[in-house]
């Protein structure tokens, strides 16, 4: 019989409330259950983290650097989306204290 | 020029700025090669680097020194786990890695062919063994494939205690019987030259080498981390009364470093080519263990299976 080493899942930490899920690398399960587990095992001997999430691997989809320049570039030419693009006039402030 | 150099130039030149390969990223197919035979054999060495500390774990003198121990193996396997999920990301399976090993083909650190005869061994692993080996990782923080550097910094904030534990309890066998501090000694005596041997050979004329620091995936040279490792070791052996094993060793206070014997290149290549004292034992041991576990792979993946159809009806 061929060997299995089961199929990947991709780990998220969050270390604190508060705080986002961070990603930290994976591990190999059969189910969601045990995938939780050796997450625990494997990224949580130490700091106690208040949740884990895992996913399975083949789910996710990504952008392809190859094509960042194209797909990203709409970013440069809006300068207007940034605060500082605005002249406030002299003596008025518009900042939250 | 040609695509091909276009793309090789780029490549550099992202290197040379200091940012991080990730793994969609373009990349040359021998940096690839590289990178999945030098993480694939870290990550071997960190699994059958527990086989030595685990024949003693039945024999810790202490509830303290047992605890300290299981913890720092399960650490072990932690690391290779971290370490075969970056190779992972390159394009290899686990399988095809373990496979491997099992079958000879994958080298892992040569120092784990050594027997741990006493349980001064289990301080000498941990003061010199990973003492070297987190010289070494330090320096691996810095490399250019992002994966890899990222484990590498979670294992560098996991493994500072297994350093110091080490030299913890070879300083309370040194405070100890004279039996006691003989048998720290022995130890150093023992496990010094393998210590040394595990940053590898003098790699100053490596065409192999230079291409691996050129692009960064190593971060410093060979005699320059064994070098480090000297300097910082040295000092803690003699702060215990020890004597490190080497008539040559001597210090020059110019250059702060210490000059050191020839090391014996021919016992490595022995040991690295399977005729250490144990490496045929830890293989056996590591087929066992895995075929072993099989059924366990088996009944959970069936019982996944199950499941899902269940849910799927």
């Amino acid at each position: 019989m061929s060997d299995t080493q089961w199929k990947l899942w991709e780990v998220f930490v969050q270390l604190k409330t508060g705080k986002p899920h961070e990603h930290v690398g994976n591990v190999h399960a059969p189910d969601a259950e045990l995938a939780i587990q050796n997450a625990r095992d494997v990224y949580a001997r130490r700091d106690k983290p208040v949740s884990i999430w895992v996913a399975p691997s083949e789910c996710f989809s990504a952008t392809t650097p190859k094509d960042n320049e194209a797909f990203f570039d709409p970013v440069d030419d809006k300068i207007y989306r940034h605060p500082l693009f605005y002249k406030i006039p002299k003596g008025v402030s518009v900042d939250i204290e | 020029m040609d695509n091909i150099n276009i793309k090789l130039e780029e490549f550099q030149n992202k290197i040379n700025a200091g940012e991080k390969i990730e793994p969609k990223d373009w990349m040359p197919e021998e940096y690839r090669k590289n990178l999945i035979r030098m993480i694939s054999q870290h990550a071997h060495s960190e699994v059958v680097g527990m086989l030595p500390e685990g024949n003693w774990i039945t024999r810790a003198p202490s509830l303290r020194r047992k605890l300290i121990l299981l913890a720092k193996i399960q650490d072990e396997a932690g690391h290779g786990l971290y370490l075969y999920n970056a190779a992972e990301t390159l394009g290899i399976s686990r399988e095809e890695m373990i496979d491997n090993l099992l079958e000879g083909k994958a080298k892992y650190s040569s120092i784990f062919n050594y027997p741990t005869l006493t349980w001064a061994d289990i301080g000498a692993i941990g003061w010199l063994v990973d003492g070297a080996a987190m010289v070494n990782q330090v320096s691996l923080m810095r490399t250019s494939y992002g994966p890899y550097s990222r484990a590498m910094i979670r294992i560098c904030k996991e493994e500072a205690f297994h350093n110091r534990q080490g030299y913890e309890l070879i300083a309370e066998l040194c405070n100890g019987t004279e039996e006691q501090k003989q048998m720290a000694q022995d130890a150093l005596n023992r496990w010094w030259w393998p210590a040394l041997m595990m940053f590898g050979p003098d790699d100053t004329h490596s065409v192999h080498s230079e291409q691996s620091l050129k692009w960064k995936i190593k971060a410093e040279r060979n005699e320059a981390l064994r070098q480090k490792f000297i300097n910082m070791t040295v000092p803690q052996a003699e702060a215990r009364g020890l004597r490190i094993p080497d008539p040559d060793l001597k210090y020059n206070p110019e250059t702060k470093t210490y000059t050191y014997g020839k090391i014996n290149w021919d016992e490595f290549f022995n040991v690295i080519n399977g005729n250490g004292p144990l490496n045929k034992v830890r293989i056996a041991a590591r087929k066992k263990a895995h075929n072993d576990g099989q059924w366990v792979r088996e009944a959970a993946e069936a019982y996944a299976n199950k499941r899902n159809k269940n849910f799927a009806a």
